[in-house]
């Protein structure tokens, strides 16, 4: 299973799950990263990390270690 | 008169909030601190047809799942459990239209706490933009709510959102039980947490409260709710979370499911949006913004803009604040005799007043650029950009402008940590921000490098030492505050790294209203809230510096000083009229013979001759009787300062700053350097008998020496008081804004111990590591 963290720029994907049950799940949650949701990966800030995702018709900002707990599957 | 009506005000950020609340309360807000949280209190009057109403603007949110006391504070106002606030009677949610199903979420949550909801859909031109349709009728049908939609950066939708409150507060046809979108089995678990409360014998609790309890692991409810019981409560929540998670009801998954489940049923054919969204102006914008090598140019640029901005654009602005303050002094000064009420108005209150005015500049310049960018979308972008760095030290991206603008000024620096929602995170930037090399250290740095460091140059003069020394000195804070964040981080506020989950917003245009509200709220906070106790504690040291002590010799010293003062002026002024008239006449009979002129100028001339001759020899008396009585006049002021208070005290710690390579003077300035570090020049101007002035302050210096004849500055020494000042917390405004942000004296405190603690380590090393050096 690949994660967020792995998508090429500009490439889409669907959402299967976020691991964990701790505040940054619920919170990755919260922000709309559920099951069946698709998202695009737009790119990395300048220096390489935080990534840059449209989901729910929105720009969110993730670090590649949060990035990493949202699995997804090609879309 | 009736009771006001209250109604609280909630959303996402970036949904225009801001810009509702000034629609609603024309600016005219109360701000002020929730008792022992740092969230701020902002609440404005405004008048809803014949009602008064009072708007409470809540900090804005994505979810209301307290995981600290701080983002309590949103739902306890909202279930009227938050003192001093009474429990609102309606609760405007306010969403962004072109994001509507991330921001039902919150609004999925509000309409659970069982108060009337109005939904405010901002923001339509945007959805517009982005391809979004949506039919607002239809969505208030679904949702069961009254919608109003409102543009209100152009105040449109305003007079009927203000008519939509009022329904909602007069109908009182809220259903019994608030809607729900979780499953039975979840609801059974929320039902048997109220049984085992109640024979726990504690307070019951309402169901919005047991499903955080139930759902936020870890949360703040978690460990606080449970009293007495704390640890039982902590097991049973353990055992009913394993419950569910049997009955496919896993917490926290359970919750974003359901409502996002629900969310999307209500928009299913009410809100369309297109499958590949349209590249917008703002995408190609933010292409460009955060590409690897032109978005990083942009911010740098940027950034050197808006600190050359605050550094350099606010010296004129300040020097004005403190020429003005000078006139006033002299002009009020004036009415009054030498002797203590003229010292307390000119040198304490005038002065306490200037000191706090000094900052505007710098804040309002900060804030300026802080509101556009915050308001267009950049902020976020800078955050964004400069996260990676940040990390490295523990904090988050959206420290950096608040540290960066600390080296202007750490009173506008700790002012803008406002924008970190992470509480840890806010309060590390708050304590390291005056580590930051500030404006204000640079006179001493001055003073120092200038009278002790060699004007040597390297390398074919690009490189000097004083350059070298200065650009050390200015180093040396953020290189400390580096390992200081760290083990702040680390000792202080253990835990997981808080996530850098942010939206990242369509940039739009500024809003001038909006920008100019928040630049006048920051300022006005500032005077009205840390003002008062920076003038007060300007008093208290103006007083330790003025007591115990006889001034009448200095005050008829100066009297007769200010007597010749003003004689000498006249006297210039007739010199200069004298000379004026002679070259006049000299001019007419230059001008060759002709007759009726030559006659006249000849004896004007013999005339203003004599004149000029005599105000010359009265300026040169002046002069002479002068010179004495100023040196007599420093030489009592030096005299009363050793005897004062502060004086006192300076003795007192002389064995203590020993070790340092001081002696009782320099602790006599870093005590008088209190209220700010530049003080510590003019404080030594007057103890070297120069009556507070910096010429041949330098020359001073070189020549003071220990009672048995040694020198009492050198290299060292200097060093010393340099690293000092880097690292000290000598700057009451900076601690009365710690105070007023962290709405806690203890942080305030706990800077100046640290800090203090920190330079005095680092001077003590530099004085005794230098001397053994240098000999």
């Amino acid at each position: 299973m690949s994660t967020l963290a792995e998508l090429a720029p500009g490439s889409r994907a669907r959402i299967v799950a976020v691991t964990g049950s701790d505040a940054i799940a619920a919170r990755l949650m919260e922000m709309g990263l559920i099951e069946g949701e698709t998202v695009e990966y737009l790119g990395p800030a300048p220096l390489g990390d935080p990534l840059e995702f449209r989901v729910c018709g929105y720009r969110l900002s993730l670090r590649q270690t949060e990035a990493r707990r949202v699995q997804v599957s090609p879309p | 008169m009736t009771i006001p009506l209250v109604v609280a005000l909630i959303g996402n950020p970036n949904t225009g909030k801001s810009t509702l609340f000034n629609a609603l309360s024309g600016s005219r807000a109360l701000t002020g601190n929730y008792p022992g949280v740092t969230v701020e209190k902002k609440i404005g009057r405004t008048r809803l047809g014949t009602r008064v109403a009072d708007i409470i603007d809540l900090p804005g949110t994505y979810s209301l799942a307290p995981r600290s006391l701080d983002e309590m504070v949103a739902v306890d106002v909202l279930l009227g459990r938050q003192p001093d606030t009474p429990r609102p009677d309606v609760v405007v949610c306010i969403v962004d239209a072109s994001n509507l199903e991330r921001n039902l979420y919150l609004v999925s949550q509000v309409r659970e706490v069982g108060l009337p909801v109005v939904l405010v859909l901002n923001m339509t031109d945007v959805a517009a933009e982005k391809g979004v349709t949506f039919n607002p009728g239809q969505l208030s049908e679904r949702l069961g709510l009254p919608i109003v939609s409102t543009e209100a950066h152009r105040h449109r939708g305003i007079d009927e959102l203000r008519e939509a409150i009022l329904k909602a507060a007069d109908r009182h046809t809220l259903p019994a039980t608030p809607p729900t979108v979780f499953p039975p089995a979840f609801l059974a678990e929320c039902d048997a947490l109220a049984a085992q409360l109640e024979q726990w014998n504690l307070p019951p609790l309402p169901l919005f409260l047991r499903q955080r309890l139930l759902i936020d692991v870890g949360g703040w409810l978690e460990s606080h709710a449970g009293q007495q019981h704390s640890a039982e409560l902590v097991a049973w929540l353990q055992q009913a979370r394993a419950r569910l998670a049997d009955q496919a009801c896993q917490v926290p998954a359970i919750e974003a499911r359901s409502r996002y489940r629900a969310i999307r049923e209500t928009l299913q054919g009410v809100v369309t949006r297109p499958e590949v969204p349209p590249s917008t102006f703002s995408d190609r914008l933010d292409r460009l913004l955060t590409h690897q090598l032109v978005g990083l140019v942009i911010f740098v640029l940027l950034m050197l803009a808006i600190f050359q901005a605050i550094y350099r654009g606010a010296a004129p602005l300040m020097e004005w604040c403190e020429a003005g303050q000078e006139w006033l002094a002299d002009f009020v000064g004036q009415w009054f005799s030498p002797g203590p009420l003229q010292s307390l108005i000119t040198d304490g209150i005038i002065g306490g007043v200037g000191s706090v005015l000094v900052f505007l500049p710098q804040i309002v310049i900060l804030f300026l650029f802080i509101a556009l960018l915050e308001d267009c979308g950049y902020m976020a972008r800078a955050a964004f950009i400069m996260d990676k760095l940040m990390t490295r030290v523990g904090l988050s991206g959206k420290s950096f402008v608040p540290l960066m603008s600390s080296f202007a000024c750490a009173v506008p620096g700790i002012m803008a940590t406002r924008t970190i929602e992470n509480r840890q995170d806010r309060l590390t930037t708050i304590l390291v921000a005056p580590l930051m090399s500030c404006s204000a250290r640079q006179p001493v740095y001055a003073l120092l490098i200038g009278a002790f460091f060699p004007a040597t140059y390297f390398a074919g003069n690009w490189l000097g030492v004083r350059e070298l020394a200065l650009f050390g000195m200015t180093a040396l804070g953020a290189v400390v505050a580096i390992p200081t964040a760290w083990l702040l981080k680390k000792f202080f506020f253990p835990g997981e790294t808080p996530p850098f989950v942010m939206e990242l917003p369509s940039y739009k245009w500024p809003s001038p209203r909006l920008v100019f509200a928040r630049v006048y709220d920051r300022a006005r906070a500032f005077v009205m809230r840390a003002g008062t106790l920076i003038f007060m504690t300007n008093i208290l040291v103006w007083a330790a510096g003025y007591f115990p002590g006889d001034h009448s010799r200095v005050d008829a010293l100066q009297t007769q000083v200010s007597a010749l003062e003003e004689e000498q002026a006249t006297q210039e002024a007739e010199r200069d009229r004298q000379t004026a008239l002679k070259a006049k006449a000299e001019l007419v009979l230059a001008s060759g013979p002709t007759g009726r002129g030559m006659v006249q100028s000849q004896p004007e001339l013999a005339d203003s001759g004599r004149a000029l001759a005599a105000a010359e020899q009265r300026l040169s008396e002046i002069e002479t009787e002068l010179e004495p009585l100023k040196a007599e006049r420093n030489a009592e002021r030096s005299r009363l300062l050793e005897q004062s208070l502060l004086g006192r005290l300076g003795h007192a710690i002389e064995p203590v700053v020993r070790p340092l390579g001081w002696d009782w003077r320099i602790g006599v300035g870093v005590l008088a350097s209190f209220p700010a570090r530049e003080v510590i020049v003019s404080t030594l101007g007057t103890i070297y008998s120069l009556g507070g002035e910096e010429d041949g302050l330098d020359d001073a210096l070189r020549s003071a020496t220990w009672p048995d004849g040694r020198p009492v500055y050198s290299l060292p020494v200097a060093l010393s008081i340099m690293v000092f000042f880097a690292l000290c917390a000598q700057c009451v405004s900076t601690l009365m804004v710690i105070h007023r942000e962290t709405n806690d004296w203890r942080w305030a405190a706990f800077t100046f111990v640290y800090m203090t603690a920190l330079a005095y380590v680092a001077a003590l090393l530099t004085y005794q590591l230098s001397r053994a050096w240098f000999g």
